[in-house]
C-alpha cells in the first residue's frame, strides 16, 4: 500500500535556508519523524500566511504533502511560539543554539521521541528561567543520553573502579572519566573539579525539576562550559557555530558585572 | 541528465556558464538569455555589456551610511533637507529603497550588510556595528529606529543593537511590528497579533 499523499505532524522548527525567490527549506523535529526537511513555499513575501507559524524556536502542527526530493508544507498552527525566549538577546541565542546541537546530532528520518521531549522542555524552561547556563547544561547532558553518547561519569573508563571524590580528569576521547592513576594513559583529558563532577552526575541522571535546584557559581560554570564544550567538538569534530556567538555575550556580561 | 558544464572556449556555451552562476538562472534559462542575446541588435548588448561594467567601476559604498553608491557620500547622506538627528537601521541597501518609496521618513540611513545569525557563524563583528557605533561619537544623533527585518536574525539584531545603543543616552524605537495591509486576521501568528493588541493606536 502507498503512503498517504499528506500527512500531518507537530515540530519544532530547527532551522532554515533561503530558497529561491521566496522559499524556504526548513529543518523540522519531530517526535515521532524524527528530523525532516521540508519546503515551505512563498514564506518569505510579507502576506504569507503561512510565515509566522513557520518562524525558527517555533512549535507548530504542520500539514505536509509528499513530494519527490522534500515534502511541501501545505498548513501551519502555532502550538507555541516561545515568546518570552524572543524578546529577549540572551535566551533566543541560548535557544539557537539548543536547536543547532539537536540539528548537528541527529540525522534524517530516525524517530527519536525521548529527545524531542528534552528539545521541547528546555525550549519551555528557558522561557520562565533565570538561570539559563544550568538549563543548557541540564540540556547538553540529557541530549548526549538521548544520542548514545552519554559520558561515564561514576567509573574510571580505564580501569572500571568507581571514582573517588577526589580531582579526576575528564577524556573526551575514551567518553568519560579517568581516575588519578589511569590518566597519563590518555594525552587530552581535563582535570575536574569534584564539585564539577558532583554537578555533571546530578545533571545527568536528574530531571529538570530536581537540576533547578542547584546553585552554580561563575567559576564552576566556567569549567562545566569548558569540560562539555571540548567533549562536543570532540564529537562533532567541528566547532558549534552559535556556541561562538553565545561566548561573546558571556565576555560582554563579565566584563560588565566586572567594572 | 548532465548538470555540469565543461569549461570551453565557445563564446555561447562561456556565455552560458556566466549567466548559469547568477542566483535564480539554471541552464535552460542561461541558454535562452544568451541565445537571446545573440539574436539581439549590437547596440543593446553594448549597452548591457557597458551597464554590467560601469555597476562595478562606479559603485562604491558611502563612507557614512554604507549605502551603495555613485558618489561618496551618497546624495541621501548630502542632502541638507534630511533630519540629521534620526538614523534609520536596515539589513540591507535594498531596504531603504521600499523606505524611500513611501516617501515618509525624512532622516539618515545606516545599513549593516547582513544580520547576526549565530547558527551560520555570522557574528556582531561581521555586519558593520562597529561603523555605526563610531558614528553615533559625536552626540548629533538623537534618535535611531531599528528597521532590521522581523525574523528572528532581524529581532536577534535589533536586540544586541539596543543593548549597545542604550547606554549612549540615544532614544532607540522599533518600527512596529503588526499585521500587513491586505492580509486576514485569522491567518495571523501568535507574535504578530501579540505585538499588533500590545502595539494598538487610538482611532
Amino acid at each position: 500500500m502507498s503512503k498517504p499523499r499528506t500527512y500531518q505532524t507537530e515540530a519544532i522548527i530547527i532551522k532554515k535556508t533561503k530558497l529561491g525567490e521566496a522559499d524556504r527549506i526548513l529543518t523540522l523535529y519531530t517526535p515521532h519523524l524524527g528530523k525532516i526537511q521540508a519546503v515551505a513555499k512563498g514564506v518569505r513575501r510579507p502576506k504569507s500566511k503561512l510565515s509566522g507559524h513557520l518562524e525558527l524556536l517555533t512549535h507548530s502542527l504542520i500539514s505536509l504533502a509528499r513530494g519527490r526530493n522534500l515534502d511541501t508544507v501545505t498548513s501551519s498552527q502555532t502550538i507555541s511560539s516561545f515568546l518570552p525566549l524572543k524578546s529577549d538577546l540572551w535566551l533566543t541565542s541560548c535557544a539557537l543554539y539548543v536547536t543547532e546541537l539537536v540539528n548537528q546530532f541527529t540525522v534524517d528520518h530516525i524517530e527519536n521521541y525521548p529527545l524531542f521531549q528534552v528539545l521541547q522542555e528546555t525550549m519551555e524552561e528557558l522561557c520562565r528561567t533565570d538561570n539559563r547556563e544550568l538549563i543548557l547544561h541540564y540540556f547538553e547532558l540529557h541530549l548526549l543520553n538521548e544520542v548514545g553518547y552519554r559520558p561515564q561519569l561514576q567509573q574510571c573508563v580505564a580501569c572500571q573502579t568507581l571514582l573517588e571524590p577526589t580531582t579526576n580528569s575528564f577524556c573526551p576521547g575514551s567518553g568519560g572519566m579517568l581516575c588519578p592513576n589511569c590518566h597519563h594513559s590518555q594525552p587530552f583529558s581535563y582535570p575536574l573539579s569534584v564539585n564539577a563532577q558532583k554537578v555533571l552526575r546530578l545533571l545527568q541522571n536528574s530531571d529538570y525539576n530536581t537540576a533547578s535546584r542547584l546553585k552554580i557559581d561563575a567559576k564552576l560554570s566556567r569549567e562545566l562550559e569548558k569540560v562539555i564544550g571540548n567533549y562536543l567538538k570532540y564529537l562533532l569534530e567541528r566547532e558549534v557555530k552559535s556556541a561562538a556567538w553565545l561566548d561573546t555575550l558571556r565576555e560582554e556580561t563579565r566584563a560588565i558585572t566586572s567594572d | 541528465m548532465n548538470h555540469g558544464f565543461v569549461p570551453t572556449t565557445n563564446a555561447i556555451d562561456k556565455l552560458v556558464q556566466e549567466f548559469n552562476k547568477l542566483p535564480g538562472i539554471g541552464p535552460k534559462s542561461a541558454q535562452r538569455l544568451a541565445f537571446h542575446l545573440l539574436r539581439a541588435p549590437e547596440e543593446q548588448v553594448e549597452i548591457l555589456a557597458e551597464a554590467i561594467l560601469t555597476l562595478k567601476q562606479k559603485i562604491t559604498l558611502c563612507s557614512v551610511c554604507l549605502n551603495v553608491t555613485e558618489s561618496d557620500p551618497c546624495s541621501l547622506c548630502r542632502n541638507d533637507q534630511r533630519d540629521r538627528s534620526a538614523v534609520c537601521i536596515v539589513e540591507q541597501p535594498q531596504d531603504i529603497l521600499a523606505l524611500e518609496h513611501t516617501g515618509i521618513y525624512k532622516g539618515l540611513y545606516h545599513v549593516l550588510h547582513g544580520a547576526i545569525s549565530p547558527t551560520e557563524g555570522m557574528g556582531a563583528d561581521d555586519i558593520r556595528i562597529k561603523e555605526l557605533i563610531s558614528r553615533l561619537q559625536d552626540g548629533r544623533v538623537k534618535e535611531i529606529i531599528l528597521a532590521t527585518n522581523p525574523t528572528l536574525e532581524g529581532e536577534q539584531t535589533a536586540l544586541y543593537l539596543n543593548h549597545l545603543i542604550s547606554p549612549l543616552n540615544i532614544k532607540v524605537t522599533r518600527l512596529a511590528r503588526g499585521l500587513p495591509f491586505g492580509t486576514e486576521l485569522e491567518y495571523a501568528d501568535d507574535i504578530t497579533l501579540t505585538r499588533a493588541i500590545e502595539g494598538r493606536q487610538e482611532f
